[in-house]
């Protein structure tokens, strides 16, 4: 059994996987279960207090989520509306107090948000820190709701600001800071390093993406529907995995903003998904929607098969592999483009479905070839070798495991990127 | 011949709720979320091998899609451009030896797409919604076509006839249409009178008239339609079942398993249907176990189905034979009946074992008998050529060219009247379809 242990920002964490900010920790009952099922940590719903002692500081709408599914009933990515804590802070803080006590060995973050003005920064934080938190995570990425008011993202999107507030929070709390940022912005290293510039410990990211998930075709109007309206709202769940990697890979190869923590978010569902955010550096983990889809048990094969894989890796601990990949991860410059190769199709597991010609031949290179004996009717794929550029298509549709494999072609020719390749006519030698 | 089974009275009797539960739809319909799963595992296959097995061609993988998209009518409406019984279909055809043998799924997953199933939920939700008929006429040709025979070739064949303006006058010489659709397939595959349901939806299309109770030979003669008609399709099937030449074949009790099986389709009360105690079904085919089955089924305390084979030559599929024998159905094979004892009806029935001896079927000698108040035989149909005299034959059925066209011209035939292949609702289906394209070439010629 692998030691799962992680440190993130100088927090102690018994496994890496914590709640996000989310309507699964809402209130205590919510997060008591969620320890009870084995979840390292929480980051409280945020909390607001503005103005100051006006609680609760919204009021959320009802019709608060919508869903994008595949015809299959799988969640591709959920959207939501809701804003942020609509409960008294005063509870909240209570409640985190209380929790702090009981459960001794978990984490919990105190989430919270307020407009660009210090003093509603710096008050708000006390308070928090002060209910006994391990430390405090800044809200700068809701992209609905909050952002019209000056907040969430309309602080995320602005650098100046992103490192003001998160300064402002430094020069009043000794626990360490999360300065969470919001992907709906061109280039998520400006941000971060505003963060880092501001005294963040580390980023949690990504926030939710700016969406509208689905439109009822019934009422015209944008998913979820309010009152025959809809609006935009965050996305989040699977489909944004594929986002949060690319910008936790953009942190960690990037010299400036290499060493700057990351507690990542971003549609983690599976243990391996959990491998992968690590194997691209990221210190802790954050999750919200495969909970919300299945419930807290999830917390079980998280941790249980990410335990296994690095059993089957040799790896001791999360530090044995955290960014392992990210060496590997570079410009498209860098690509050795004699790099060869090809689609092989295992005709004794093909069922002859004939979904990888199919492909190949609509969408891609005619690169597979079609056999049909005339006595019996059955159907031989074979690939095309001088056609098939490798581009995995084939591979990718074939709904038999291990049927159509990628196989490296041994072409003898030396390692060449585009700036150095003989075609390249604005190649400038270096 | 004996006279119709009859009810024994010595057996217990079942229960309205048994009998109600015993009838049933042997494949219940799938709910929406089976419907959701089923529809969506499907690969949607290039070229897919299913649609190659459909005698209809029905674009299976397309129609299915539709489905697992939320577009059930479109996925009707594919079902039925290639096949406009589809919802027979759907429910009647031996799927595992058509579409669904050849779905790649077997392969992989050991377990193919119910795709009647999925069938049957598609057309049954058009069915039940559709506003109108899916098809138009094409404008009124002027020309008019004779079917003769309202089963699954003749109505196919006037559906298409019709679709293309022609007028279509069909002939049936009994007093429902949908021929062994109506009166041929077991109760639980056709329930809530889908048969009907069905000649009343293929009729919605216009241009179609059905003359009840016109039989070929005696009410309507070839000759005269092919005088007032510009075109005669005959659709007759098959008309009477063969009997057995056998010492006591005529004591009453012994029966014909089709006759028993249309009447059981046209009760209005099956309580009283239950054929007898001891029920001796003779045959191999799906006709023998519908028979053995309904009459475990109405209450039946023994049913034996013989079969002078063995299993693997039994012409009914695999799935009916695991159906008779989890109904309680005592299957023998290699046997073959030599003569029935009885009063004045049949008591006991006599069968010798029998093997291939050099190539050929022979019976071993050895002799025994089992009792049976009733005996049902499901040895075969044969074509009855009344009134087609001036026609040319091949193996006891009407001889057509591969666009059904018969020895006279203008004349054409489809369905189980003609080798086409095998007796099923879905080639019948087929060979209308086809003839009516042929039949509309020679209508568009004239």
């Amino acid at each position: 059994m692998a030691d799962l242990r992680c440190n993130i920002a100088g927090i102690d964490s018994i496994n890496p996987f914590w709640l996000a900010s989310a309507p699964p920790t809402d209130k205590k009952i919510n997060c008591e279960r969620a320890f009870i099922a084995g979840w390292g940590g929480v980051v409280w719903k945020t909390l607001g207090d503005n103005p100051p002692g006006e609680n609760p500081p919204v009021v959320n709408v009802s019709s608060r989520y919508a869903v994008h599914k595949d015809t299959n009933r799988a969640f591709i990515g959920i959207n939501n509306i809701e804003l942020i804590s609509d409960r008294p802070l005063e509870v909240n803080l209570r409640e985190i107090e209380e929790m702090r006590k009981e459960w001794p060995d978990r984490v919990i973050i105190g989430s919270m948000m307020a407009p660009v003005e210090e003093e509603a920064w710096k008050s708000l934080a006390i308070k928090i820190a002060n209910a006994g938190v391990h430390g405090l995570e800044l809200n700068l990425g809701c992209p609905h709701g909050m952002c019209e008011r000056g907040m969430g993202s309309a602080i995320g999107q602005v650098p100046e600001m992103v490192e003001q507030v998160t300064r402002w929070v430094k020069e009043v709390v000794d626990i360490p800071v999360f300065t969470k940022l919001t992907p709906n912005t061109t280039d998520i290293l400006i941000p971060a390093e505003a963060a880092q510039a501001g005294g963040a410990d580390a980023v949690s990211m990504i926030n939710t993406v700016n969406s509208i998930v689905s439109v009822d075709l019934d009422n015209m109007a944008p998913r979820p529907v309010v009152g025959g309206k809809g609006t935009h709202g965050g996305y989040c769940g699977s489909a944004i995995k594929p986002i949060a990697l690319h910008m936790l890979a953009e942190i960690k190869r990037h010299q400036h903003t290499a060493n700057l923590p990351v507690s990542a978010i971003g549609g983690i569902t599976t243990w391996r998904d959990a491998a992968e955010f690590i194997a691209l550096g990221a210190e802790g983990l954050q999750v919200c929607t495969a909970a919300m889809i299945h419930g807290f048990k999830i917390i079980e094969d998280l941790n249980d098969g990410l335990s296994d894989f690095m059993d089957s890796k040799g790896y001791r601990s999360l530090d044995d592999f955290r960014g392992l990949a990210i060496p590997n991860t570079v410009d498209w410059n860098e690509l050795d483009i004699n790099y060869d190769v090809k689609a092989s199709i295992d005709s004794d597991k093909c069922i002859e479905c004939g979904k990888c010609y199919e492909v190949c031949e609509d969408t891609s290179h005619q690169a597979i070839e079609m056999l049909v004996d005339k006595v019996s009717g059955k159907r031989k794929f074979s690939v095309i070798d001088q056609e098939c550029v490798g581009c995995n298509l084939c591979e990718m549709v074939c709904p038999v495991p291990e049927c159509i494999t990628m196989q490296d072609v041994d072409n003898g020719l030396p390692y060449v990127n585009w700036p150095n390749h003989p075609k390249n006519t604005m190649s400038q030698p270096s | 011949m004996g006279q119709r089974p009859s009810q024994s009275v010595d057996s217990p009797v079942l229960s309205w709720q048994e009998l109600e539960d015993n009838f049933k739809d042997l494949h219940p319909a799938l709910n929406a979320q089976e419907i959701q799963v089923e529809s969506t595992r499907c690969l949607y296959c290039y070229d897919a091998p299913c649609i190659q097995a459909c005698p209809t061609s029905i674009n299976i993988p397309k129609f299915i899609r539709q489905l697992a998209t939320g577009n059930p009518t479109g996925s009707a409406k594919t079902i039925l451009t290639s096949n406009i019984m589809g919802g027979t279909c759907a429910r009647a055809c031996p799927t595992e030896v058509l579409c669904e043998q050849r779905c790649v799924l077997n392969d992989g997953e050991h377990e193919p797409i119910k795709i009647g199933q999925l069938q049957r939920s598609a057309v049954d939700h058009l069915l039940d919604t559709a506003q109108e008929h899916p098809f138009m006429r094409a404008p009124e040709t002027g020309k008019k076509v004779a079917v003769i025979g309202a089963g699954p070739a003749g109505l196919s064949c006037a559906h298409g006839l019709a679709r293309l303006g022609h007028r279509v006058v069909v002939f049936e010489s009994r007093a429902k249409a949908g021929g062994l659709n109506e009166y041929g397939l077991a109760a639980y595959k056709m329930v809530d009178d889908f048969a009907a349901r069905e000649v009343e939806f293929i009729l919605q299309l216009g241009g179609i008239d059905i003359q009840y109770g016109k039989a070929l030979g005696s009410a309507v003669s070839l000759t005269q339609l092919q005088q007032d008609y510009d075109a005669v399709f005959i659709g007759i099937g098959l008309g009477k079942a063969h009997q057995l030449d056998l010492a006591g074949a005529d004591l009453s009790g012994i029966g014909d398993a089709i006759e028993f099986i249309e009447q059981l389709r046209q009760a209005d009360d099956i309580s009283i249907m239950k054929p007898g105690n001891n029920v001796v079904v003779i045959g191999g085919g799906n006709t023998a176990i519908d028979a053995a089955v309904q009459s475990k089924r109405l209450g039946a305390d023994q049913v034996t189905l013989i079969y002078r084979r063995g299993a693997h030559q039994m012409g009914a599929t695999e799935f009916e034979q695991d159906l008779a024998a989890i109904n309680g159905v005592n299957v023998i094979h290699w046997a073959m009946p030599v003569g029935f004892t009885g009063e004045s009806s049949v008591q006991s029935a006599e069968f010798e074992h029998c093997a291939i001896i050099d190539g050929k079927l022979s019976g071993n000698g050895e002799i025994f008998s089992i009792d049976a108040d009733c005996v049902l035989l499901a040895v075969g149909q044969y074509m009855v050529d009344e009134g087609l005299n001036s026609l040319d034959f091949e193996k006891g059925k009407i001889s057509v060219d591969e666009h059904f066209k018969t020895s006279l011209n203008g004349v054409y035939a489809g369905g189980d009247c003609v080798h086409s292949g095998e007796d099923l609702t879905v080639q019948s289906v087929e060979d209308g379809k086809r003839a009516a394209k042929a039949i509309n070439e020679f209508l568009v010629e004239v």
